[in-house]
């Protein structure tokens, strides 16, 4: 009888895609990784619909309507979810934004940036409306494990991947728990 | 004939001399009690919380607690690290700790006593507090969002500086951390970067102009060895990545 695998989900909210790109730094492990689970929605399958998956590993924070819509389809249909890097834990860079209001904000870029030529704060309708302030996620929804680092490295997720696949308790060395 | 006093800590027998403070007498045995607030060369201070143990069964401050003869100390047990734990969420979601913004990042002894209880996420609601940044100084800028108040600034510029170039004002979730000058401008002070003041921040609150991100991720102080093996930035010398003048 083949084992199945277990269905993994990713995605970036108000992230860079760093997390992302330190998931893709596995290298040759991610041959070992393809091994034991098979990637549902995720940017490295461009899979737009989301199934029933185990795990769900989130980058980034909430910034606008879309990310919260998102995060709460990927709580519902994941049964363990994964804050990773430290936009999805704390907001990061972008909830720099926080310290000042909104309107400001989209002011200093759209109509105050230099150069600007018919300047207007943009309002197409298929345009995710922001929120007032970036979030972390865990303040919208059930997080049941975090991965801290900007990003956090590939060796940080591999140890945590393994051992979440291997149904051990989390306990990552002290070289790769880092906030930054 | 009595014998030198002692107490134990975590089983291990420290001696104490009288007047010593378990955490004093903790340093001298070399065990090391996470702590912010507190720092060997100021009076103790009490406020952060963070090195509290408990003392025969009762939480206490352990800068501040004095030792006693045959007291029974526990400081490395899941109650006492998860109440360490929660006091630095709290500090972490009530200021704007952006690690990955930050200069002071891996030689933040804010961050590193972080790491060293454990601590993978804030937990909490964050403030988002909105706090000013002084650059006004020539050589030194203060970034209010990242002070924890553990006011060792303040006590540095008035008992060793001799200048009392800061001051904590307002009770309770309004105390913020001021600079004693009409217009409340660092740059308006006689504040010097070789002053006390300027090297004993725990956090990246009062930083140096002129120069930044000079040392690679993964050479900073607290990169490859924690802070319990490292010691405090402030008690490190500069040429040993730490913050101290001699």
């Amino acid at each position: 009888m083949i084992e199945s695998k277990l269905k993994v989900a990713t995605c970036s909210l108000c992230g860079c895609f760093g997390c992302h790109m330190s998931l893709l730094d596995l290298d040759e492990r991610l041959f070992d990784l393809a091994e034991k689970v098979e990637f549902d929605r995720s940017p490295l399958t461009d899979l737009k619909e989301l199934g029933e998956c185990d795990i769900g590993i989130i980058e980034g924070g909430i910034a606008n309507v879309e990310n919260v819509h998102t995060l709460l389809e990927f709580r519902a249909r994941c049964k363990i979810l994964i804050a990773m890097g430290a936009c999805a834990i704390s907001g990061g860079i972008p909830a720099m934004r926080n310290h000042y209001e909104l309107k400001d904000c989209l002011e200093e870029s759209y109509t105050r940036g230099i150069g600007l030529v018919d300047a207007q704060i943009p309002n197409d309708p298929e345009i995710p409306l922001l929120l007032d302030q970036v979030h972390p996620i865990h303040e919208v929804v059930k997080i049941d494990y975090f991965l801290p680092g900007c990003p956090p490295s590939a060796d940080t997720i591999w140890t945590f991947v393994t051992q979440l696949l291997a149904g051990q308790p989390i306990a990552l060395p002290y070289t790769q728990i880092h906030y930054d | 004939m009595s014998e030198e006093p002692r107490f134990t800590l975590d089983g291990r027998t420290v001696p104490f001399q009288d007047g010593q403070t378990i955490m004093a007498a903790a340093l001298a045995a070399g065990i090391y009690i996470p702590h912010l607030c507190f720092n060997p060369e100021f009076t103790p201070h009490g406020s952060c919380r963070v090195c509290l143990v408990k003392v025969n069964g009762r939480m206490q401050a352990s800068c501040t607690t004095p030792a006693a003869a045959g007291q029974v100390v526990q400081s490395e047990i899941d109650e006492v690290r998860e109440i360490r734990r929660g006091l630095l969420q709290m500090l972490f979601v009530e200021g704007n700790h952006v690690c990955p913004a930050c200069e002071k990042s891996g030689a933040c002894q804010l961050q590193a006593v972080a790491y060293y209880v454990g601590m993978l996420a804030p937990h909490y609601t964050h403030f988002y507090p909105r706090r000013p940044v002084d650059a006004s100084h020539p050589d030194a800028l203060i970034d209010f969002n990242r002070c924890i108040l553990c006011e060792l600034c303040v006590r540095a510029s008035r008992e060793v500086d001799g200048k009392n170039v800061f001051a904590v004002q307002g009770r309770g979730i309004k105390a913020h951390l001021v600079v004693n000058t009409p217009s409340g401008k660092l740059g308006a002070t006689d504040f010097s970067l070789s002053d006390k003041a300027a090297q004993v921040c725990p956090t990246g609150t009062i930083l140096s102009k002129h120069s930044g991100y000079e040392i690679p991720i993964g050479q900073r102080l607290y990169d490859r060895k924690p802070i319990n093996v490292v010691g405090d930035v402030a008690a490190l010398a500069v040429s040993k990545g730490g913050r101290r003048h001699d």
